[in-house]
């Protein structure tokens, strides 16, 4: 009975820890789709967008704890998103766009440098000491069946699925969606039918970008908000990405899950020191890497020769 | 002022080394590797743990340092390098922080955090080379330069080269002319490994001690923007990408300006020297090596 | 003598069959011909007997041994040699360079010392290698008239050109075999008769020639045999003169008659 509940807590912690990597690797998952590109900056995108939340709650939240401080988390993680979503598409046109045609390597190196530029300035700005992201509600755990569930969790939880869920949606069923699907599997070929590839690429730079602010605001309120929040983190999540089997949002889904599991369940099952937790996820990509590279969900895309 | 301008040029040779690496693999083989980084961790690290630890000598542990990181450039490489180069670089950058992981970890072997200190001095047949003397190291550095230089240039001008070339070129028709694409891949993966362990080695004996915390993968970015500064495939562009790096990395210091400028502005520099060079200037300040047949190196044309 | 043969091979992608059950065989010394509507398969196949692609069922046998699951390399080093339908050349590289990486595996083999010994041993005596690589990649240039070309970038090679230097770039591998894929595309009337007079004179050098063409004059006349697939099938094989009265070959290509 004790064991069984403490499977169930780190299932929830695994879960909830997974949701957030798998929101941030569907940004990677959805460019890599398109552009056959890995945006090395999506983790620093997510920075700026929750250093633009964090600002903007700070400055409307007013002081009590109440529904209003509610309301303004939300509506400071929309100025994120909404912000993360312009960053991205303007990075897109000026550092990314205009190697669409040069070598293989030039919008990677152009991708590291975006990444270099932005946690830099943000560490020149804002300063690099980590700056607290305080909880709109009171974070008492619950206690349910012997699990406890922080509210945070809960919110996660539910941010994460009516995300996904909206997501999976717009993709399949919408004209744009059709359209981002189209432009991914031949750029040309959509041109050709009348599908604007410009601006189909933006607003996936948008979508992904804005998915990522999401999850590093909520995720902020753990780990607070600093310049360099984004690079461990965005590389976890393309690692997520990479296992689940990349330009597959489904396999974003599966991926960033999988590796919330993984690492909640090797930390609490197999005794691995916390110092070493980030190694579990390029421990994952090499082995995914080596046994199935094209990933869990993917399938092997052969070069036409 | 003197004795900083010598101390820029040390490290100028030493990471020159790792360019001249990192130029093997990005410049002619065509792959995006992050791993300078950590190879050059684990080449300092032999060095520090046979020194302190073993007493063994400089000499012995320099060889043995190129060894050890060609060694985990052969077992990073095999997975990594039979995938598109898009995951190799962050593959590879795992890689360096794995590595970095590890050595502020594994405190009964690396001392963790703290990392190792003392050690011992280089000795030229007797003669001690003390980092604090600069003129000494600086010297023994940059006869490590020209010997890599030698090394590898005439590696890239041989056939094996030109096999790497058209690896970079088009893999498909490479393996389809009967060149085991992976295998070179591999080694070139390799040599970079070795010479940017030498350069671990180097650095350990300049400092005097090594920590995790030296080897981020700053490093291997840096590296990369000697490069691509320079001019990728061109080994001289690169140790000349290796200068301006390493100046603009001290500019604020050399003109005194330090207090003003904030340390992040290297940081911003480099990354947007890597996003402007790609869009105005991809091939670099000096581009690629004119091609001409090896032994053309004193005379100035060859075959061309 | 069969040198290259297929028994029964079959690439399917998913639900999609490429090649169904094919049986195809190279004779050695007749020019083979391979055609069929675009879409037949006939690349894909190409593909699985050099080691691009492996089959999902079935087998390819060269002189005897089984190359099915070969890779690439190593079915080139063995004695077969492609061109390829989209010019993969080495852009970069120079118009000799392209041929000297055909002569890449043959040169500096030590059977003594092995590849270690033959880096570096490429090393030692880099000037001297080059010069013996230099002379047997300019034979080949000469063969093709292109000498004049030599120090010239690839990418900025005529297009006719381009696909000639493909096909030297394929011979330095002293091939037994060479496949062509669709070499006379894009090829003006004069340019597919010189081909064609290439393409003779590849044969009189004991090298076995087997092309995938659309390009009909080309393919009757030069051709001793045809095999032709629709739909990822083998429908027919023979002499021009049969192929071309044959009927599932016309309907093939031209749709069944309304009656």
């Amino acid at each position: 009975m004790g064991s069984s509940a403490e499977f169930f807590q780190h299932l929830m912690n695994g879960m909830t820890l997974g949701g957030i990597y798998a929101l941030i690797a569907l940004g990677y998952t959805m460019v890599y789709g398109i552009l056959k590109f890995i945006n090395f900056a999506h983790g620093d995108i997510l920075m700026v967008g929750s250093y633009i939340g964090l600002f903007t709650f700070d400055a409307i939240r007013g002081q009590t704890l109440g529904p209003w401080t509610i309301v303004a988390f939300f509506i400071a993680m929309l100025a994120g998103m909404l912000f993360s979503a312009g960053l991205g598409m303007a990075i897109e046109r000026i550092a990314y766009k205009p190697l669409r045609k040069a070598t293989r390597l030039a919008p990677l190196l152009s991708a590291i440098g975006v990444s270099f530029i932005l946690s830099n300035m943000a560490a020149w700005m804002w300063g690099t000491k980590s700056r607290k992201l305080e909880y709109p509600f009171d974070n008492t755990p619950l206690h349910i069946g012997g699990v406890s569930i922080t509210p945070h969790q809960i919110l996660i939880l539910i941010v994460v699925i009516v995300m996904m869920v909206s997501l999976k949606l717009f993709v399949d069923k919408s004209r744009i969606g059709k359209a981002m699907r189209a432009t991914s599997l031949d750029q040309d070929t959509a041109k050709l039918m009348g599908i604007k590839a410009d601006r189909i690429i933006a607003i996936t730079f948008a979508i992904g970008s804005a998915l990522a602010a999401t999850a590093g605001f909520l995720i902020a309120l753990e780990i607070k908000v600093y310049p360099s929040m984004g690079t461990m983190t965005g590389l976890k999540a393309f690692v997520a990405a990479v296992v689940g089997g990349i330009g597959n949002i489904s396999g974003a889904m599966l991926g960033g899950i999988l590796l919330g599991l993984l690492e909640t369940f090797g930390v609490a099952l197999l005794g691995i020191p916390y110092g070493l937790r980030d190694t579990i996820a390029f421990v994952a990509l090499i082995i995914i890497l080596l046994v199935k590279p094209e990933g869990l969900l993917g399938k092997v895309e052969k070069e036409k020769v | 002022m003197l004795n900083f301008i010598l101390l820029i040029l040390i490290y100028t040779g030493i990471y020159a080394l790792m360019a001249i690496g990192q130029n093997l693999i990005t410049g002619y083989v065509g792959l995006l590797s992050l791993t300078q980084a950590g190879f050059f961790a684990i080449g300092s690290y032999v060095t520090a743990i046979l020194s302190v630890t073993y007493g063994i000598d400089f000499w012995v542990t320099i060889p043995l340092a190129a060894i050890v990181a060609g060694f985990f450039g052969l077992v990073i490489g095999l997975p990594t390098l039979r995938l598109k180069g898009d995951y190799l670089a962050i593959a590879t950058l795992g890689f360096g922080e794995i590595v970095r992981n590890i050595l502020n970890n594994w405190d009964k072997v690396t001392n963790g955090p703290m990392g190792i200190q003392r050690i011992p001095m280089i000795s030229v047949f007797g003669v001690r080379v003390s980092p604090y003397e600069k003129w000494g190291f600086l010297v023994l550095v940059w006869l490590f330069v020209l010997v890599g230089y030698l090394l590898f240039e005439r590696l890239a001008k041989s056939r094996i080269g030109r096999a790497l070339e058209a690896i970079r070129e088009d893999e498909i028709a490479a393996s389809s002319m009967g060149i085991n694409t992976t295998r070179y891949k591999v080694w070139a993966f390799v040599f970079g490994a070795a010479i940017a362990g030498v350069a671990g080695s180097l650095q350990a004996e300049f400092i005097l001690s090594v920590t995790p915390g030296a080897f981020t993968f700053m490093v291997s970015i840096m590296v990369l923007c000697m490069v691509v500064l320079g001019g990728m495939g061109n080994f001289k562009a690169v140790i000349l990408g290796a200068f301006l790096i390493q100046f603009i990395s001290y500019f604020p210091q050399l003109v005194g300006l330090s207090n003003v400028i904030p340390p992040q502005f290297k940081q911003i520099l480099f990354g947007l020297i890597l996003v402007i060079m790609m869009i105005w200037r991809p091939q670099g300040i000096l581009g690629r090596q004119k091609r001409i047949a090896p032994g053309s190196f004193f005379r100035k044309g060859g075959r061309s | 003598m069969i040198l290259l043969e297929t028994t029964k091979l079959t690439r399917a992608y998913g639900g999609v069959v490429a090649v169904s059950e094919v049986d195809f065989q190279v004779r050695e010394g007749l020019i083979t011909g391979l055609i069929g509507p675009n879409g037949a398969g006939k690349t894909t196949l190409f593909n699985n007997m050099t080691g691009l692609d492996t089959p999902t069922s079935g087998k390819v046998h060269f002189n005897g041994i089984d190359i099915t699951n070969h890779s690439a390399h190593k079915i080139c080093r063995m004695g077969i040699a492609r061109t390829f339908q989209n010019i993969r050349l080495f852009k970069e590289l120079s118009v000799l360079e392209n041929v000297m990486v055909g002569l890449h595996f043959t040169t500096g083999k030590s059977p003594v010392t092995g590849r270690i010994g033959a880096a570096f041993h490429s090393y030692l005596r880099a000037r001297e290698e080059y010069e013996l690589m230099h002379e047997q990649a300019m034979k080949w240039l000469n063969f093709f008239h292109l000498e004049a070309f030599a120090d010239e970038l690839a990418k900025n090679l005529p297009y006719g050109h381009q696909r000639e230097l493909e096909i030297a770039r394929a011979l330095a591998t002293s091939p037994t075999i060479l496949f062509l894929d669709e070499p006379a595309a894009g090829m003006n009337p004069f340019e597919t008769d010189s081909l064609m007079k290439t393409i003779r004179r590849i044969r009189d050098l004991d090298i076995t020639v087997v092309l995938i063409e659309h390009d009909m004059k080309l393919v009757m006349n030069i051709c001793d045999t045809i095999t032709v697939l629709n739909y990822g099938q083998n429908i027919a094989q023979g002499t021009p003169a049969e192929i071309r009265h044959n009927p599932k070959v016309i309907e093939a290509y031209l749709g069944k008659e309304e009656a």
